[in-house]
Protein backbone atom coordinates (compact mmCIF):
# COMPACT_ATOMS: atom_id res chain seq x y z
CA UNK A 1 0.00 0.00 0.00
CA UNK A 2 1.33 3.22 -1.05
CA UNK A 3 0.35 6.45 0.37
CA UNK A 4 1.26 10.19 -0.41
CA UNK A 5 0.01 13.43 -1.71
CA UNK A 6 -0.89 14.34 -5.77
CA UNK A 7 0.75 16.80 -7.46
CA UNK A 8 -1.31 17.62 -10.26
CA UNK A 9 -0.37 18.61 -13.80
CA UNK A 10 -2.52 19.43 -16.85
CA UNK A 11 -2.25 17.63 -20.13
CA UNK A 12 0.62 17.32 -22.68
CA UNK A 13 3.06 17.28 -19.84
CA UNK A 14 6.69 17.02 -21.88
CA UNK A 15 9.45 15.42 -21.12
CA UNK A 16 10.78 18.95 -22.17
CA UNK A 17 9.09 20.08 -19.40
CA UNK A 18 9.68 17.03 -16.88
CA UNK A 19 13.67 17.37 -17.53
CA UNK A 20 14.47 20.10 -20.02
CA UNK A 21 17.16 19.52 -22.74
CA UNK A 22 19.28 22.90 -21.36
CA UNK A 23 20.55 20.20 -18.40
CA UNK A 24 21.56 17.44 -21.03
CA UNK A 25 25.29 18.20 -19.56
CA UNK A 26 23.91 17.54 -16.02
CA UNK A 27 22.65 13.42 -17.76
CA UNK A 28 25.85 11.55 -16.20
CA UNK A 29 25.72 13.77 -13.01
CA UNK A 30 22.10 12.34 -12.29
CA UNK A 31 21.64 13.71 -8.20
CA UNK A 32 22.52 16.87 -10.08
CA UNK A 33 19.97 16.60 -12.85
CA UNK A 34 17.58 15.30 -10.44
CA UNK A 35 17.44 18.79 -8.91
CA UNK A 36 15.47 20.15 -11.67
CA UNK A 37 12.93 17.14 -12.45
CA UNK A 38 9.72 18.89 -13.45
CA UNK A 39 11.31 22.39 -13.44
CA UNK A 40 9.56 23.89 -16.66
CA UNK A 41 6.08 21.99 -15.72
CA UNK A 42 6.36 23.64 -11.55
CA UNK A 43 9.22 25.25 -10.96
CA UNK A 44 9.41 24.62 -6.83
CA UNK A 45 8.27 20.84 -7.44
CA UNK A 46 11.66 19.22 -6.24
CA UNK A 47 11.51 21.28 -2.85
CA UNK A 48 7.90 20.39 -2.01
CA UNK A 49 7.81 17.01 -3.28
CA UNK A 50 8.37 14.65 -0.64
CA UNK A 51 9.31 10.71 -0.47
CA UNK A 52 5.83 8.13 -1.32
CA UNK A 53 4.17 11.81 -3.02
CA UNK A 54 2.13 11.04 -6.56
CA UNK A 55 2.07 13.23 -10.09
CA UNK A 56 -1.41 12.95 -10.87
CA UNK A 57 -1.86 14.18 -14.90
CA UNK A 58 -3.90 14.48 -17.56
CA UNK A 59 -3.95 13.14 -21.00
CA UNK A 60 -0.46 12.18 -22.68
CA UNK A 61 1.53 12.66 -19.74
CA UNK A 62 5.67 12.54 -20.60
CA UNK A 63 5.25 12.61 -24.37
CA UNK A 64 8.70 13.97 -26.59
CA UNK A 65 12.08 12.92 -26.11
CA UNK A 66 12.82 9.16 -25.43
CA UNK A 67 15.13 10.40 -22.85
CA UNK A 68 14.79 7.90 -19.72
CA UNK A 69 16.20 10.46 -17.65
CA UNK A 70 12.72 11.99 -17.36
CA UNK A 71 10.73 9.07 -15.21
CA UNK A 72 14.38 8.72 -13.60
CA UNK A 73 14.70 12.19 -12.05
CA UNK A 74 10.88 12.26 -11.44
CA UNK A 75 11.47 8.74 -9.44
CA UNK A 76 14.79 10.02 -8.03
CA UNK A 77 12.75 13.04 -6.04
CA UNK A 78 10.90 10.62 -4.19
CA UNK A 79 7.38 9.86 -6.51
CA UNK A 80 6.16 6.14 -5.84
CA UNK A 81 3.63 6.50 -8.95
CA UNK A 82 2.33 8.30 -11.65
CA UNK A 83 -1.53 8.50 -12.24
CA UNK A 84 -2.59 9.56 -15.28
CA UNK A 85 -5.32 9.61 -18.19
CA UNK A 86 -3.10 8.45 -20.82
CA UNK A 87 0.86 8.77 -21.17
CA UNK A 88 3.24 8.95 -24.14
CA UNK A 89 4.53 5.42 -25.36
CA UNK A 90 8.00 5.96 -25.19
CA UNK A 91 7.59 7.40 -21.40
CA UNK A 92 5.30 4.74 -20.77
CA UNK A 93 8.13 1.99 -21.15
CA UNK A 94 10.94 4.36 -20.00
CA UNK A 95 8.78 4.54 -16.72
CA UNK A 96 8.22 0.78 -15.97
CA UNK A 97 12.05 0.19 -16.83
CA UNK A 98 13.19 2.13 -14.00
CA UNK A 99 10.53 0.60 -12.05
CA UNK A 100 8.65 3.62 -11.78
CA UNK A 101 4.55 2.80 -11.58
CA UNK A 102 2.31 4.00 -14.04
CA UNK A 103 -1.02 3.92 -13.21
CA UNK A 104 -3.95 4.74 -16.14
CA UNK A 105 -7.57 5.67 -14.56
CA UNK A 106 -9.23 8.80 -14.57
CA UNK A 107 -7.44 11.98 -13.02
CA UNK A 108 -9.97 14.59 -13.14
CA UNK A 109 -11.78 14.64 -10.28
CA UNK A 110 -8.03 14.32 -7.96
CA UNK A 111 -7.45 17.48 -6.79
CA UNK A 112 -4.19 19.15 -6.21
CA UNK A 113 -2.29 18.30 -2.99
CA UNK A 114 -5.22 15.31 -2.20
CA UNK A 115 -4.23 12.72 0.20
CA UNK A 116 -4.08 9.05 -1.72
CA UNK A 117 -3.62 5.60 -0.81
CA UNK A 118 -2.96 3.28 -3.45
CA UNK A 119 -3.34 -0.41 -3.46
CA UNK A 120 -0.98 -1.77 -6.56
CA UNK A 121 -1.80 -5.46 -6.18
CA UNK A 122 -5.71 -4.62 -5.79
CA UNK A 123 -5.75 -2.06 -8.57
CA UNK A 124 -7.38 0.95 -6.73
CA UNK A 125 -6.43 4.28 -5.66
CA UNK A 126 -8.64 5.88 -3.03
CA UNK A 127 -8.84 9.90 -2.53
CA UNK A 128 -8.97 9.74 1.24
CA UNK A 129 -9.05 14.03 1.01
CA UNK A 130 -12.81 13.27 -1.11
CA UNK A 131 -13.93 10.21 0.13
CA UNK A 132 -13.87 8.56 -3.62
CA UNK A 133 -12.28 5.32 -4.78
CA UNK A 134 -10.86 4.56 -8.60
CA UNK A 135 -9.58 1.71 -9.95
CA UNK A 136 -7.03 1.70 -12.81
CA UNK A 137 -6.31 -0.32 -15.73
CA UNK A 138 -4.45 -3.61 -16.43
CA UNK A 139 -1.09 -3.07 -18.46
CA UNK A 140 0.56 -5.93 -20.40
CA UNK A 141 1.99 -8.87 -18.62
CA UNK A 142 5.42 -8.41 -19.69
CA UNK A 143 5.16 -4.55 -17.88
CA UNK A 144 3.86 -5.97 -14.92
CA UNK A 145 6.41 -8.69 -14.91
CA UNK A 146 9.76 -5.61 -15.05
CA UNK A 147 7.83 -3.69 -12.72
CA UNK A 148 7.53 -6.44 -10.21
CA UNK A 149 11.20 -7.10 -10.57
CA UNK A 150 11.58 -3.00 -10.10
CA UNK A 151 12.71 -2.75 -13.63
CA UNK A 152 14.32 -4.38 -16.82
CA UNK A 153 17.55 -4.85 -15.45
CA UNK A 154 16.67 -7.11 -12.52
CA UNK A 155 14.36 -8.60 -14.36
CA UNK A 156 17.14 -9.45 -17.01
CA UNK A 157 19.01 -10.72 -14.16
CA UNK A 158 16.21 -13.03 -13.10
CA UNK A 159 15.08 -14.33 -16.37
CA UNK A 160 17.69 -13.99 -18.34
CA UNK A 161 15.81 -12.98 -21.89
CA UNK A 162 12.20 -11.47 -22.18
CA UNK A 163 9.58 -13.89 -21.16
CA UNK A 164 6.37 -13.82 -22.65
CA UNK B 1 -7.27 -11.14 -43.18
CA UNK B 2 -3.99 -10.00 -44.48
CA UNK B 3 -0.97 -8.03 -43.22
CA UNK B 4 -0.30 -4.59 -42.34
CA UNK B 5 3.12 -3.10 -43.19
CA UNK B 6 4.06 -3.34 -39.45
CA UNK B 7 2.23 -6.73 -38.91
CA UNK B 8 4.50 -7.69 -42.07
CA UNK B 9 7.54 -6.83 -40.87
CA UNK B 10 7.13 -7.62 -37.24
CA UNK B 11 6.04 -10.99 -38.48
CA UNK B 12 9.30 -11.88 -40.16
CA UNK B 13 11.36 -10.24 -37.19
CA UNK B 14 9.75 -12.61 -34.62
CA UNK B 15 9.07 -15.46 -36.49
CA UNK B 16 5.60 -15.49 -35.03
CA UNK B 17 1.95 -14.44 -37.07
CA UNK B 18 1.94 -11.27 -35.25
CA UNK B 19 -1.34 -9.59 -35.14
CA UNK B 20 -2.17 -6.02 -34.19
CA UNK B 21 -2.47 -6.43 -29.83
CA UNK B 22 -0.25 -9.02 -29.78
CA UNK B 23 3.08 -8.85 -28.11
CA UNK B 24 5.93 -10.52 -29.41
CA UNK B 25 9.38 -11.08 -29.19
CA UNK B 26 11.85 -9.68 -32.44
CA UNK B 27 15.08 -10.10 -33.96
CA UNK B 28 16.83 -6.39 -34.61
CA UNK B 29 18.60 -5.34 -37.13
CA UNK B 30 20.02 -2.09 -36.19
CA UNK B 31 20.53 -0.93 -32.82
CA UNK B 32 21.67 3.04 -32.15
CA UNK B 33 22.02 5.97 -29.82
CA UNK B 34 22.89 9.42 -29.85
CA UNK B 35 25.13 11.35 -27.50
CA UNK B 36 22.36 12.89 -24.58
CA UNK B 37 21.02 8.90 -24.76
CA UNK B 38 24.27 6.73 -25.43
CA UNK B 39 25.87 7.64 -22.12
CA UNK B 40 23.17 6.13 -19.84
CA UNK B 41 22.56 3.05 -22.48
CA UNK B 42 26.49 2.48 -21.89
CA UNK B 43 26.34 2.07 -18.44
CA UNK B 44 23.27 0.09 -18.27
CA UNK B 45 24.62 -1.84 -21.02
CA UNK B 46 27.47 -3.02 -18.69
CA UNK B 47 25.25 -3.27 -15.64
CA UNK B 48 23.52 -5.90 -17.34
CA UNK B 49 26.77 -7.74 -17.81
CA UNK B 50 27.32 -7.47 -21.13
CA UNK B 51 30.76 -7.17 -23.02
CA UNK B 52 30.00 -7.15 -26.68
CA UNK B 53 26.67 -6.46 -28.78
CA UNK B 54 25.18 -8.82 -30.13
CA UNK B 55 26.73 -10.08 -33.34
CA UNK B 56 23.55 -10.52 -35.08
CA UNK B 57 22.70 -6.44 -35.33
CA UNK B 58 24.39 -3.70 -36.77
CA UNK B 59 25.09 -0.83 -33.25
CA UNK B 60 25.82 2.73 -33.99
CA UNK B 61 26.86 5.73 -32.11
CA UNK B 62 25.82 9.04 -33.11
CA UNK B 63 27.39 12.41 -32.02
CA UNK B 64 24.99 14.77 -32.87
CA UNK B 65 22.74 16.50 -30.58
CA UNK B 66 25.85 18.59 -28.80
CA UNK B 67 28.47 18.62 -32.08
CA UNK B 68 30.65 19.63 -31.64
CA UNK B 69 30.43 19.61 -27.91
CA UNK B 70 29.65 23.10 -25.93
CA UNK B 71 31.01 22.03 -22.57
CA UNK B 72 33.52 19.87 -20.21
CA UNK B 73 30.52 17.09 -19.39
CA UNK B 74 29.27 16.63 -22.77
CA UNK B 75 32.88 16.22 -24.06
CA UNK B 76 33.35 13.55 -21.60
CA UNK B 77 30.12 12.41 -22.54
CA UNK B 78 31.16 12.21 -26.10
CA UNK B 79 34.68 10.77 -25.18
CA UNK B 80 32.53 7.63 -23.39
CA UNK B 81 30.59 6.79 -26.26
CA UNK B 82 34.31 6.88 -28.38
CA UNK B 83 35.36 4.55 -26.43
CA UNK B 84 32.91 1.92 -25.79
CA UNK B 85 32.54 2.75 -29.95
CA UNK B 86 36.58 1.43 -30.20
CA UNK B 87 35.84 -1.27 -27.18
CA UNK B 88 32.60 -3.19 -28.61
CA UNK B 89 33.41 -2.33 -32.35
CA UNK B 90 30.26 -0.50 -32.80
CA UNK B 91 30.29 2.27 -35.88
CA UNK B 92 31.40 5.45 -34.54
CA UNK B 93 29.82 8.65 -36.18
CA UNK B 94 31.53 11.16 -35.25
CA UNK B 95 30.69 15.40 -34.45
CA UNK B 96 30.38 16.86 -37.85
CA UNK B 97 29.21 13.72 -39.85
CA UNK B 98 25.30 14.58 -39.05
CA UNK B 99 21.75 13.90 -37.30
CA UNK B 100 21.97 10.31 -36.72
CA UNK B 101 18.39 10.02 -38.92
CA UNK B 102 19.63 11.20 -41.31
CA UNK B 103 22.14 9.08 -41.73
CA UNK B 104 20.18 6.15 -41.11
CA UNK B 105 18.35 6.86 -43.92
CA UNK B 106 21.01 7.42 -46.24
CA UNK B 107 23.43 4.78 -45.40
CA UNK B 108 21.86 2.03 -42.86
CA UNK B 109 18.42 1.46 -43.02
CA UNK B 110 16.60 -1.25 -45.31
CA UNK B 111 13.12 -1.74 -45.88
CA UNK B 112 11.15 -4.80 -43.82
CA UNK B 113 14.46 -3.87 -41.07
CA UNK B 114 13.35 -3.44 -37.47
CA UNK B 115 15.49 -0.51 -36.00
CA UNK B 116 15.50 0.91 -32.91
CA UNK B 117 17.10 3.78 -31.71
CA UNK B 118 17.49 5.85 -28.03
CA UNK B 119 15.55 9.10 -29.67
CA UNK B 120 11.83 9.38 -30.47
CA UNK B 121 12.62 10.76 -33.95
CA UNK B 122 13.55 7.06 -34.70
CA UNK B 123 10.71 6.44 -36.48
CA UNK B 124 12.00 8.35 -39.68
CA UNK B 125 13.27 5.76 -41.19
CA UNK B 126 9.70 4.60 -41.67
CA UNK B 127 9.95 6.70 -44.78
CA UNK B 128 11.79 4.02 -46.18
CA UNK B 129 9.97 1.09 -45.07
CA UNK B 130 11.76 0.13 -41.78
CA UNK B 131 9.85 -0.56 -39.06
CA UNK B 132 11.83 1.97 -36.65
CA UNK B 133 10.80 3.18 -33.51
CA UNK B 134 12.19 5.11 -30.16
CA UNK B 135 13.10 3.40 -26.66
CA UNK B 136 15.19 4.70 -23.72
CA UNK B 137 18.41 4.04 -22.57
CA UNK B 138 18.08 0.90 -20.35
CA UNK B 139 15.60 -0.98 -23.72
CA UNK B 140 18.68 -0.15 -26.22
CA UNK B 141 21.06 -1.25 -23.94
CA UNK B 142 19.13 -4.85 -23.46
CA UNK B 143 18.71 -4.85 -27.13
CA UNK B 144 22.20 -4.12 -27.86
CA UNK B 145 23.49 -7.32 -25.48
CA UNK B 146 20.35 -9.35 -26.78
CA UNK B 147 20.15 -8.94 -30.10
CA UNK B 148 16.17 -8.73 -29.22
CA UNK B 149 13.62 -6.61 -28.05
CA UNK B 150 9.84 -7.34 -27.16
CA UNK B 151 6.87 -5.33 -28.70
CA UNK B 152 3.68 -4.98 -28.69
CA UNK B 153 2.22 -4.74 -32.36
CA UNK B 154 0.19 -1.90 -33.05
CA UNK B 155 -2.81 -1.35 -34.85
CA UNK B 156 -2.43 0.74 -37.83
CA UNK B 157 -4.19 3.80 -39.03
CA UNK B 158 -4.23 4.47 -42.90
CA UNK B 159 -3.47 7.64 -44.26
CA UNK B 160 -4.29 7.49 -47.64
CA UNK B 161 -3.05 10.34 -49.61
CA UNK B 162 -4.67 12.01 -52.85
CA UNK B 163 -3.92 14.70 -55.37
CA UNK B 164 -1.00 16.64 -55.63
CA UNK B 165 0.53 19.49 -53.28
CA UNK B 166 0.12 23.14 -54.50
CA UNK B 167 2.45 25.37 -55.08
CA UNK B 168 4.27 26.46 -51.83
CA UNK B 169 2.61 23.91 -49.85
CA UNK B 170 5.32 20.65 -49.20
CA UNK B 171 5.06 17.68 -46.76
CA UNK B 172 5.67 19.37 -43.93
CA UNK B 173 2.46 21.23 -44.45
CA UNK B 174 0.94 18.06 -44.75
CA UNK B 175 1.85 16.54 -41.77
CA UNK B 176 1.48 19.07 -39.36
CA UNK B 177 -2.35 19.44 -40.39
CA UNK B 178 -2.63 16.04 -39.88
CA UNK B 179 -1.36 16.18 -36.32
CA UNK B 180 -3.53 19.20 -36.32
CA UNK B 181 -6.79 17.01 -37.27
CA UNK B 182 -5.71 14.12 -34.92
CA UNK B 183 -4.08 15.67 -32.00
CA UNK B 184 -0.86 15.36 -30.11
CA UNK B 185 -1.97 11.95 -29.19
CA UNK B 186 -4.36 10.65 -31.51
CA UNK B 187 -1.98 7.91 -32.42
CA UNK B 188 -0.59 6.74 -29.04
CA UNK B 189 0.73 3.61 -29.44
CA UNK B 190 -0.59 2.95 -33.10
CA UNK B 191 1.12 2.74 -36.70
CA UNK B 192 0.82 5.40 -39.16
CA UNK B 193 0.57 3.74 -42.25
CA UNK B 194 0.87 6.39 -45.38
CA UNK B 195 -0.64 4.92 -48.64
CA UNK B 196 -2.48 5.93 -51.85
CA UNK B 197 -0.77 7.01 -55.56
CA UNK B 198 -0.06 10.69 -53.83
CA UNK B 199 2.22 8.60 -50.83
CA UNK B 200 3.53 6.47 -54.28
CA UNK B 201 4.67 9.92 -56.17
CA UNK B 202 6.16 11.44 -52.43
CA UNK B 203 10.42 11.52 -53.10
CA UNK B 204 11.95 9.47 -49.70
CA UNK B 205 13.04 13.08 -48.74
CA UNK B 206 9.39 13.94 -48.19
CA UNK B 207 8.81 10.56 -47.20
CA UNK B 208 11.08 10.74 -44.25
CA UNK B 209 9.77 14.64 -43.05
CA UNK B 210 6.56 12.74 -42.86
CA UNK B 211 7.52 9.70 -40.81
CA UNK B 212 9.82 12.03 -38.80
CA UNK B 213 7.01 13.16 -37.17
CA UNK B 214 4.38 10.15 -36.78
CA UNK B 215 6.13 10.50 -33.07
CA UNK B 216 4.45 13.80 -32.76
CA UNK B 217 1.13 12.46 -32.84
CA UNK B 218 2.11 9.53 -30.60
CA UNK B 219 2.44 6.69 -32.75
CA UNK B 220 5.31 4.35 -32.49
CA UNK B 221 6.20 4.52 -36.17
CA UNK B 222 5.02 6.20 -39.51
CA UNK B 223 5.31 3.94 -42.41
CA UNK B 224 5.40 4.46 -45.87
CA UNK B 225 5.54 1.16 -48.70
CA UNK B 226 9.11 0.15 -50.39
CA UNK B 227 8.49 0.87 -53.52
CA UNK B 228 10.17 2.36 -56.77
CA UNK B 229 11.32 5.47 -55.36
CA UNK B 230 12.42 3.77 -52.41
CA UNK B 231 15.17 1.15 -54.59
CA UNK B 232 15.81 4.43 -56.72
CA UNK B 233 16.72 6.25 -53.62
CA UNK B 234 18.83 2.99 -52.06
CA UNK B 235 20.44 3.26 -55.45
CA UNK B 236 21.33 7.01 -55.52
CA UNK B 237 23.03 5.95 -52.26
CA UNK B 238 24.99 3.13 -53.56
CA UNK B 239 23.18 0.42 -51.86
CA UNK B 240 20.33 -0.58 -54.18
CA UNK B 241 20.94 -4.17 -53.06
CA UNK B 242 19.58 -3.50 -49.66
CA UNK B 243 15.85 -3.09 -51.32
CA UNK B 244 13.02 -4.98 -51.10
CA UNK B 245 9.61 -4.18 -52.56
CA UNK B 246 7.08 -4.28 -49.38
CA UNK B 247 3.23 -3.17 -49.40
CA UNK B 248 0.57 -4.07 -47.61
CA UNK B 249 -2.01 -6.52 -48.28
CA UNK B 250 -5.06 -5.56 -49.55
CA UNK B 251 -6.96 -7.43 -47.12
CA UNK B 252 -5.34 -6.30 -43.99
CA UNK B 253 -7.06 -4.48 -41.40
CA UNK B 254 -7.00 -1.13 -41.09
CA UNK B 255 -9.13 0.37 -37.66
CA UNK B 256 -9.55 3.42 -39.13
CA UNK B 257 -8.81 5.59 -41.99
CA UNK B 258 -7.93 8.99 -42.76
CA UNK B 259 -8.72 10.39 -46.27
CA UNK B 260 -5.96 13.83 -47.45
CA UNK B 261 -6.54 15.54 -50.43
CA UNK B 262 -2.60 17.09 -51.16
CA UNK B 263 -4.82 19.77 -53.43
CA UNK B 264 -6.87 21.20 -50.67
CA UNK B 265 -3.99 22.39 -48.24
CA UNK B 266 -2.18 25.63 -47.49
CA UNK B 267 0.62 26.18 -45.74
CA UNK B 268 0.13 25.77 -42.30
CA UNK B 269 2.35 26.58 -38.57
CA UNK B 270 2.35 24.84 -35.40
CA UNK B 271 1.78 27.44 -32.57
CA UNK B 272 3.53 27.33 -29.37
CA UNK B 273 3.42 24.94 -26.99
CA UNK B 274 2.41 22.32 -28.68
CA UNK B 275 2.69 20.25 -32.19
CA UNK B 276 -1.38 20.18 -32.70
CA UNK B 277 -1.70 23.45 -31.99
CA UNK B 278 -2.14 24.36 -36.00
CA UNK B 279 -2.99 27.79 -37.73
CA UNK B 280 -2.81 28.63 -41.64
CA UNK B 281 0.22 30.76 -42.13
CA UNK B 282 -1.50 33.68 -43.62
CA UNK B 283 -3.49 34.03 -40.59
CA UNK B 284 -0.56 34.56 -38.26
CA UNK B 285 0.61 37.52 -40.70
CA UNK B 286 2.19 40.17 -38.02
CA UNK B 287 3.70 37.25 -35.44
CA UNK B 288 7.43 38.81 -35.33
CA UNK B 289 9.90 36.64 -35.49
CA UNK B 290 13.62 36.98 -33.89
CA UNK B 291 15.02 33.88 -34.83
CA UNK B 292 14.50 31.58 -38.15
CA UNK B 293 16.33 27.97 -38.28
CA UNK B 294 16.20 25.59 -40.81
CA UNK B 295 17.59 22.68 -41.01
CA UNK B 296 17.01 19.04 -38.10
CA UNK B 297 15.87 15.67 -38.85
CA UNK B 298 12.81 16.92 -39.85
CA UNK B 299 13.51 19.49 -43.08
CA UNK B 300 17.53 19.60 -43.09
CA UNK B 301 18.09 17.92 -46.55
CA UNK B 302 19.10 19.12 -50.25
CA UNK B 303 15.55 19.65 -51.48
CA UNK B 304 14.58 21.64 -48.43
CA UNK B 305 17.85 23.97 -48.89
CA UNK B 306 17.06 23.97 -52.21
CA UNK B 307 13.25 25.51 -51.51
CA UNK B 308 14.82 28.00 -48.97
CA UNK B 309 17.72 29.03 -51.51
CA UNK B 310 15.36 29.75 -53.86
CA UNK B 311 12.88 31.92 -52.03
CA UNK B 312 15.91 33.79 -50.12
CA UNK B 313 18.45 34.10 -53.73
CA UNK B 314 18.99 37.59 -54.01
CA UNK B 315 17.13 38.79 -50.98
CA UNK B 316 18.28 39.49 -47.42
CA UNK B 317 16.95 38.23 -43.99
CA UNK B 318 15.04 40.80 -42.27
CA UNK B 319 17.33 43.36 -40.12
CA UNK B 320 15.92 41.61 -36.76
CA UNK B 321 15.67 37.92 -38.03
CA UNK B 322 18.52 35.78 -37.32
CA UNK B 323 18.90 32.95 -40.10
CA UNK B 324 20.58 29.89 -38.81
CA UNK B 325 21.05 26.96 -41.27
CA UNK B 326 22.09 23.64 -40.15
CA UNK B 327 22.15 20.62 -42.87
CA UNK B 328 21.34 17.58 -41.76
CA UNK B 329 24.57 14.97 -42.82
CA UNK B 330 28.17 16.02 -44.15
CA UNK B 331 26.89 14.73 -47.52
CA UNK B 332 23.45 17.57 -47.61
CA UNK B 333 26.53 20.22 -47.06
CA UNK B 334 28.39 18.76 -49.25
CA UNK B 335 25.52 19.02 -52.09
CA UNK B 336 24.09 21.75 -51.11
CA UNK B 337 27.93 23.46 -51.56
CA UNK B 338 28.15 22.18 -54.95
CA UNK B 339 24.47 23.25 -56.05
CA UNK B 340 25.49 26.52 -54.96
CA UNK B 341 22.62 26.92 -52.03
CA UNK B 342 25.02 27.63 -49.08
CA UNK B 343 26.60 30.36 -51.35
CA UNK B 344 23.29 31.81 -51.98
CA UNK B 345 21.77 31.47 -48.06
CA UNK B 346 25.25 33.25 -47.32
CA UNK B 347 25.36 36.24 -48.99
CA UNK B 348 20.95 36.21 -48.07
CA UNK B 349 22.63 36.72 -44.46
CA UNK B 350 21.98 33.20 -43.43
CA UNK B 351 24.56 31.78 -40.20
CA UNK B 352 25.46 27.85 -41.55
CA UNK B 353 26.04 25.65 -39.03
CA UNK B 354 27.97 22.54 -38.35
CA UNK B 355 26.05 19.07 -39.60
CA UNK B 356 23.89 17.92 -37.10
CA UNK B 357 20.63 18.62 -34.66
CA UNK B 358 21.87 22.50 -34.49
CA UNK B 359 19.60 24.39 -32.05
CA UNK B 360 16.48 22.12 -32.33
CA UNK B 361 16.85 20.90 -28.18
CA UNK B 362 18.35 23.76 -26.98
CA UNK B 363 22.05 22.72 -25.86
CA UNK B 364 23.89 25.60 -28.12
CA UNK B 365 23.90 27.55 -31.26
CA UNK B 366 20.55 29.59 -31.08
CA UNK B 367 19.44 29.23 -27.43
CA UNK B 368 16.18 32.24 -27.54
CA UNK B 369 15.88 35.00 -25.67
CA UNK B 370 13.28 35.49 -22.71
CA UNK B 371 10.30 36.53 -24.43
CA UNK B 372 11.98 35.94 -27.84
CA UNK B 373 10.13 33.99 -30.83
CA UNK B 374 11.18 31.42 -33.07
CA UNK B 375 10.23 30.13 -36.21
CA UNK B 376 11.93 26.23 -36.80
CA UNK B 377 11.45 23.80 -39.48
CA UNK B 378 11.86 21.03 -36.37
CA UNK B 379 9.50 18.63 -35.11
CA UNK B 380 8.53 19.85 -31.49
CA UNK B 381 7.34 23.18 -29.95
CA UNK B 382 7.78 22.67 -26.34
CA UNK B 383 7.64 24.85 -23.85
CA UNK B 384 11.60 25.52 -23.14
CA UNK B 385 12.54 23.18 -26.13
CA UNK B 386 15.33 25.58 -27.38
CA UNK B 387 16.43 26.55 -24.00
CA UNK B 388 14.53 28.66 -22.62
CA UNK B 389 10.99 28.17 -21.49
CA UNK B 390 10.25 31.74 -21.38
CA UNK B 391 10.65 31.80 -25.33
CA UNK B 392 8.44 30.53 -28.41
CA UNK B 393 8.29 28.29 -30.95
CA UNK B 394 6.39 27.92 -34.18
CA UNK B 395 7.18 25.44 -36.61
CA UNK B 396 6.44 25.09 -40.45
CA UNK B 397 7.86 24.11 -43.44
CA UNK B 398 11.73 25.52 -45.12
CA UNK B 399 9.88 27.85 -47.49
CA UNK B 400 7.24 29.06 -44.99
CA UNK B 401 10.67 29.59 -42.67
CA UNK B 402 12.28 31.55 -46.15
CA UNK B 403 9.65 33.65 -46.38
CA UNK B 404 9.60 34.49 -42.71
CA UNK B 405 12.80 35.24 -42.92
CA UNK B 406 12.83 37.66 -45.32
CA UNK B 407 9.60 39.94 -43.86
CA UNK B 408 10.54 39.20 -40.12
CA UNK B 409 6.73 37.70 -39.02
CA UNK B 410 5.44 34.88 -40.16
CA UNK B 411 4.52 34.33 -43.66
CA UNK B 412 2.66 32.19 -45.85
CA UNK B 413 5.16 31.55 -48.70
CA UNK B 414 3.09 31.72 -51.55
CA UNK B 415 3.61 35.68 -51.03
CA UNK B 416 7.27 35.59 -51.98
CA UNK B 417 6.75 32.24 -54.40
Amino acid sequence: MLTGRAFKFGDNISTDQIIPGRFAHLRSNLPELAKHAMEDAAPTFVARVKPGDFIVAGSNFGLGSSREHAPLVIKMAGVKAILARSVARIFFRNAINVGLPVLLCHTDNINDGDELEVDLKAGTIRDITSGSQLTFSKIPEIMLHILDEGGLLPYLEKYGDFKL
Amino acid sequence: MGKTLAEKILSTKSGAEAKAGDIVVAKVDLVFVQDTTGPLAVRQFRAAGFEHTASSLEAILFLDHAAPSPNRELSNDHMLLRDFAYQTGGMLSDVGEGICHQIVAESLAKPGDLVIGADSHTVTAGGLGAFACGMGSTDIAVALGLGRTWLRVPESVRVSLSGRFPSGVFAKDLVLYLIGQIGADGATYKALEFSGDSAGAMSISERLTVANMAVEAGAKVGLFPADEATRDYLSSQGRGDHYQPLFPDDSADYGQIIDINLAGLEPVVARPHTVDNIALARELKGTKVNQVVIGTCTNGRLDDLAVAAKILSGKKRHVQTRLLIAPASRGVLLAAMRDGYIQTLLEAGAIILPPGCGPCLGLHQGVLASGESCLSTANRNFKGRMGNPEAFVYLGSPATAAATAITGEITDPREVL
